[in-house]
């Protein structure tokens, strides 16, 4: 068993681990954290597969990103402290039926991907990756950024003050 | 220091064994850096508000942050009644995991890295943000109105000071070209006019803008509304007492050390000394030009940490609507024209003017320094109370 194999398995474990406490936590918080642990995680993953830029960009939009939901999404929404969420028996049902069919898809696609890729070493750095986003692949960049401004102004929209009506 | 070992064991030992050798270096680093300054902090304070600070324990009291620790080994790991239990106890951690992570890709001399990266400079933004999360989550999880208020307030201050923080860091980058710090800081050797400091106008500024915007992210006074001691009795700490709340200090205190080293690396030239005419490592042969090379980085670093100390016994705290007032709308705004305005003069700025504006910058800035410096040691004649205490 090689030194890689054996991070990935500790890691995937330690993952998978956490997308479960993410699912069984009973509060909102608690999933927000365990969703946290499992995103850094992948990072890591993503590290140990040489691909630096792309797992610190993990750490630094999904951070963020968990950070937004934990207080907008699960602090301020809720009724009291330490809101409880109740699963019913269907639900539960339901949610391991769906996650089992898609965990067989993924199975089944990631067998037919044939060989796994070599690691680090020949992983190009952040150089290549920004002269291609500004020539070759500029347009999907600049789908992506606008779609971005368009999200940025809408958030500002809707969370400016409002004005009182005049005149009553 | 793998391929040496791999010739003794099995190349994977040899990689656990450099892993853990580095940790503990950074860890050690961490603890005898979080205790010098928790001392030099204290001295500080002392002197500037007209008292001695810590003299009993140990020469000029040093001894003082090991007797605190003892104390707060003994004390009892306390947790609220009404806490979330678990995620009470692993905040902490989760802060203090976020500062000793950006020390992993801080190189303290060319190549004394315990993982250089190509992205450094991105990868240290990006987990020194992550302190937050345990910041709030100790505010979340005391379930205590004033921890949730400093931690609330702390996740709205660190999420809109990350912007200009980016914005600063990309403008020695732009320069640069590259995100590997241990390359930024290779090409501002030899003297201190190529520095990034100096390069131009645009740097100069960004460089007081990123350690301002770099101090409130790391929640030090006069931004430390988290804490906020005279509205929210301790903020997130409230509800921490022994080790638990002594994991945060140490976070702190090394998050400080790592904007600082990061500040080092991207404008005041790294572990170079800028006023020797020769590279330490070339002429003192490698182990003691190494050290020379640590030993100024780790004095850089300090001595931008016992600015921020100055700064916070110096200012008074703002409010919250000044703190967020502040970043976004003057320093977001003003990191967007510096970013375009150092583009601008890379591109067309020619190379004559450019080195011109370096020794101008460089020379005004060492000058000003020198003068500010006799002007503050003179004696003045001042025997007078100032205030009501003036004789009329």
């Amino acid at each position: 068993m090689t030194l890689d194999l054996a991070l990935f398995t500790i890691l995937a474990a330690a993952i998978a681990a956490s997308a479960v406490g993410v699912v069984v936590s009973a509060t909102i918080v608690r999933s927000a954290v365990f969703l946290l642990f499992t995103l850094i995680g992948v990072a890591f993953l993503y590290f140990l597969l040489g691909a630096e830029f792309l797992g610190a960009t993990q750490l630094i939009v999904y951070v963020g990103g968990t950070l937004v939901l934990l207080v907008f999404g699960g602090m301020l929404t809720s009724g009291g402290p330490f809101t409880v969420l109740k699963t019913r028996t269907a639900e539960w049902a339901l949610g391991v039926g769906v996650a089992a069919a898609l965990f067989g898809f993924l199975v089944r696609v990631s067998l037919t991907l044939g060989e796994q890729p070599t690691t680090a070493g020949d992983v190009p750095g952040p150089g290549p990756l920004g002269v291609a986003f500004l020539t070759s692949r500029l347009l999907p960049f600049e789908i992506v950024s606008v779609h971005l401004l368009v999200v940025l102004i809408g958030a500002a929209y809707l969370a400016r003050a409002k004005k009182k009506a005049s005149g009553g | 220091m793998v391929d040496t070992l791999a010739q003794y064991v099995p190349q994977s030992v040899a990689i656990i064994i450099a892993a853990l050798v580095a940790a503990g270096l950074v860890f050690g680093f961490i603890g005898g850096a979080a205790f010098l300054f928790i001392w030099a902090e204290r001295k500080v304070s002392g002197r500037i508000q007209d008292r001695l600070g810590p003299t009993r324990v140990g020469k000029f009291g040093l001894l003082q942050s090991l007797a605190d620790g003892i104390k707060l080994v003994t004390k009892e790991d306390f947790v609220p009644a009404g806490a979330d239990k678990l995620l009470f106890r692993i905040a902490p951690y989760v802060a203090f995991c976020a500062s000793f992570a950006g020390f992993i890709a801080l190189p303290f001399a060319e190549g004394v890295v315990a993982q250089s990266l190509n992205v450094g400079a991105f990868f240290l933004l990006a987990v020194l943000s992550s302190e937050v999360f345990g910041v709030l989550l100790a505010g979340y999880s005391s379930a205590n109105k004033w921890s949730l208020f400093g931690g609330v307030r702390e996740a709205a201050q660190v999420v809109s000071y990350e912007v200009p923080r980016s914005l600063c860091v990309l403008v020695p980058i732009c320069i640069a070209g590259t995100l590997n710090l241990n390359t930024i800081a290779k090409q501002q050797e030899g003297w201190f006019w190529n520095w990034y400091l100096f390069h131009d106008p645009f740097t100069f500024v960004a460089f007081f803008i990123f350690f301002i915007v770099a101090t409130a992210s790391c929640k030090r006074a006069p931004f430390d509304l988290a804490e906020a001691e005279s509205e929210l009795v301790a903020g997130f700490l409230t509800e921490y007492s022994g080790m638990r709340w002594s994991y945060f200090f140490l976070a702190e205190y090394a998050s400080m050390f790592a904007v600082s080293a990061l500040a080092a690396l991207l404008f005041l030239g790294g572990w170079h000394t800028g006023v020797l005419p020769f590279e330490p490592v070339d002429r003192l042969g490698s182990y003691a030009g190494n050290l020379l090379d640590v030993g100024v980085f780790i004095a850089k670093g300090s001595l931008l940490v016992l600015v921020m100390m100055w700064m916070r016994w110096s200012l008074p705290r703002l409010r919250i609507d000044q703190v967020m007032q502040t970043c976004l709308k003057y320093f977001l705004p003003i990191s967007c024209g510096l970013l375009v305005g150092v583009c601008v003069w890379q591109l067309y700025v020619p190379k004559i003017a450019a080195d011109a504006t370096r020794y101008v910058l460089a020379g005004g800035f060492v000058v000003g320094t020198f003068v500010t410096l006799i002007a503050a040691a003179k004696p003045r004649p001042t025997p007078q109370l100032s205030g009501a205490f003036a004789k009329s």
